[in-house]
């Protein structure tokens, strides 16, 4: 597959949020401002492009030739898991600002689904180094635009509109989801 | 055979150690100062992040205490004790609060206070409470007894015995959640050292209350004319103790003729007993 149909294909067509429906948790909890929002975005570039190049890295030399396919889903959680935990300490110390923006999402970047389904999802697409590199970045970008999308919706939702009490909150909030989902949707068509 | 065992499991190890090697460098290598005083001040919090004070969990209010001078009497459930040791830390003398505990204001059990309907709906208050007459029992204001205060309590200080709540104080830590979760607002935070209190929360006229509990307070104003500190007077038909003028003397207790007020230390179970 050329580089720039995998980078498209992750960010746009295969939203990792709105057509995977991988990393909700993180879409909806950290959604509600966009500052927010955007930190929430970079950390996840950040650690899907480290945690993607990692993975790949010790399936190929560590797994593969063992015959250890079965293990990759253990690894790779162990992998995440630390550099998370790195991530975490790097950003406490450069940027207490983000850290304190970001609060406990942070560490639930480690339990993100959207992480560990792109380093699969790597191994099983078998992307050369460079292509799962492309590819989670891709993707990581698509949920940066996912969710700095809702934060800025979430946003102007609370501040114009007058919606009815028994939506408030997390209901509009799933209402917008699926709306953006569906006109994701529409991105389907720009691969054939 | 025994070896497609070990290689997996030593590669895993490796691996594992590894990263634990890469993560204990770098949290030295990017150790950042903190407060000390956090840390102590979390040691002596207790640690139950049920956010009573105010603040998202106990260190965030460990942080606001040493950073931003938060007020140090906040912590409802560690209470004046709490209090004291995080004025130790902060090297200020703090001034002992009440310790509060919550109470409910309701002794109509399913006996006293008779069912209108036979409710077959979900075990909680607040679906209940959102049918006709405001539940099954027969006083609107009553406990319903199906433990949306129980499920909410943290601290496992709540029971329900014959259909109404009730609140075991010494494990109760007034940290407000049953307050809060309380349909009928029948919840009240009140002095743990208060032994007399009224136990009902209606405010029917005579006529209703008598028909529809018989522990009820009828608004007699017997307890108001007996007090002889001015702390208990009936207003919208219900008695109501001032708990700062309260001598405890028990004068109300005697006279009450439902026995709704009564002296928590079981005084009078006695005598309600006797009339029920």
């Amino acid at each position: 597959m050329n580089i720039l149909l995998i980078f498209i294909n992750a960010m746009l067509v295969n939203n990792v949020v709105l057509s995977r429906f991988l990393g909700i948790c993180s879409f909806l909890g950290v959604s509600k401002k966009k500052d927010a929002a955007i930190g929430m975005g970079l950390a996840v570039t950040f650690v899907m492009a480290m945690a993607s190049t990692g993975s790949w890295l010790v399936y190929k030399f560590l797994l593969e030739p063992n015959g250890l396919d079965y293990l990759k889903t253990v690894a790779f959680i162990l992998v995440i898991a630390a550099l998370v935990q790195f991530v975490e300490m790097f950003i406490k110390k450069a940027s207490p600002t983000l850290y304190e923006a970001l609060g406990i999402y942070l560490p639930l970047i480690s339990t993100n689904c959207a992480v560990l389904g792109i380093a699969l999802l790597n191994v099983q697409m078998e992307l050369s180094l460079f292509g799962s590199l492309v590819n989670s970045v891709g993707a990581a970008l698509g949920y940066f635009l996912a969710i700095v999308l809702m934060a800025s919706i979430r946003e102007k939702l609370d501040r114009v509109s007058n919606i009815p009490k028994s939506f408030q909150g997390l209901p509009i909030t799933l209402v917008t989801a699926t709306l953006m989902a569906m006109s994701f949707l529409g991105f389907q068509g720009l691969l054939k | 055979m025994l070896m497609n065992i070990l290689i997996p499991v030593a590669i895993l190890s490796v691996l594992g150690f590894v990263l634990a090697l890469v993560l204990g460098y770098s949290a030295d290598k990017f150790k950042v100062e903190k407060n000390p005083k956090i840390d102590e001040l979390l040691f002596v919090l207790p640690g139950v992040n049920c956010g009573a004070c105010g603040y998202a969990g106990c260190e965030n209010y460990a942080v606001n205490i040493a950073n931003s001078g938060a007020p140090l009497t906040l912590c409802a459930v560690g209470g004046p004790p709490v209090a004291e040791k995080i004025g130790d830390i902060m090297g200020v003398k703090v001034s002992t609060v009440d310790v509060m505990v919550a109470y409910v204001k309701c002794n109509g059990d399913c006996n006293k206070s008779k069912d209108k309907y036979e409710y077959h709906g979900l075990m909680d208050c607040v679906s209940a409470s959102a049918l006709p007459g405001g539940g099954a029992k027969s006083c609107s204001y009553g406990c319903l007894g199906l433990g949306t205060c129980v499920k909410v309590c943290d601290f496992d200080a709540i029971v329900i015995k014959d259909g109404i709540a009730i609140i075991d104080e010494n494990k109760c830590t007034s940290c407000g959640a049953c307050i809060k979760a309380c349909p009928k607002n029948i919840i009240e935070s009140v002095p743990i050292n208060s032994r007399v209190r009224v136990a009902c929360n209606s405010y029917d006229s005579a006529r209703d209350a008598m028909q529809n509990c018989e522990v009820g307070c009828i608004a007699c104003k017997k307890c108001e004319n007996t007090c002889q500190f001015d702390a208990i007077h009936v207003n919208n038909n219900l008695a109501k103790i001032d708990y700062a003028k309260c001598t405890q003397c028990n004068a109300c207790v005697e006279v009450c003729p439902k026995v709704t007020i009564e002296n928590i230390l079981m005084i009078n179970k006695a005598k309600r007993d006797k009339t029920a």
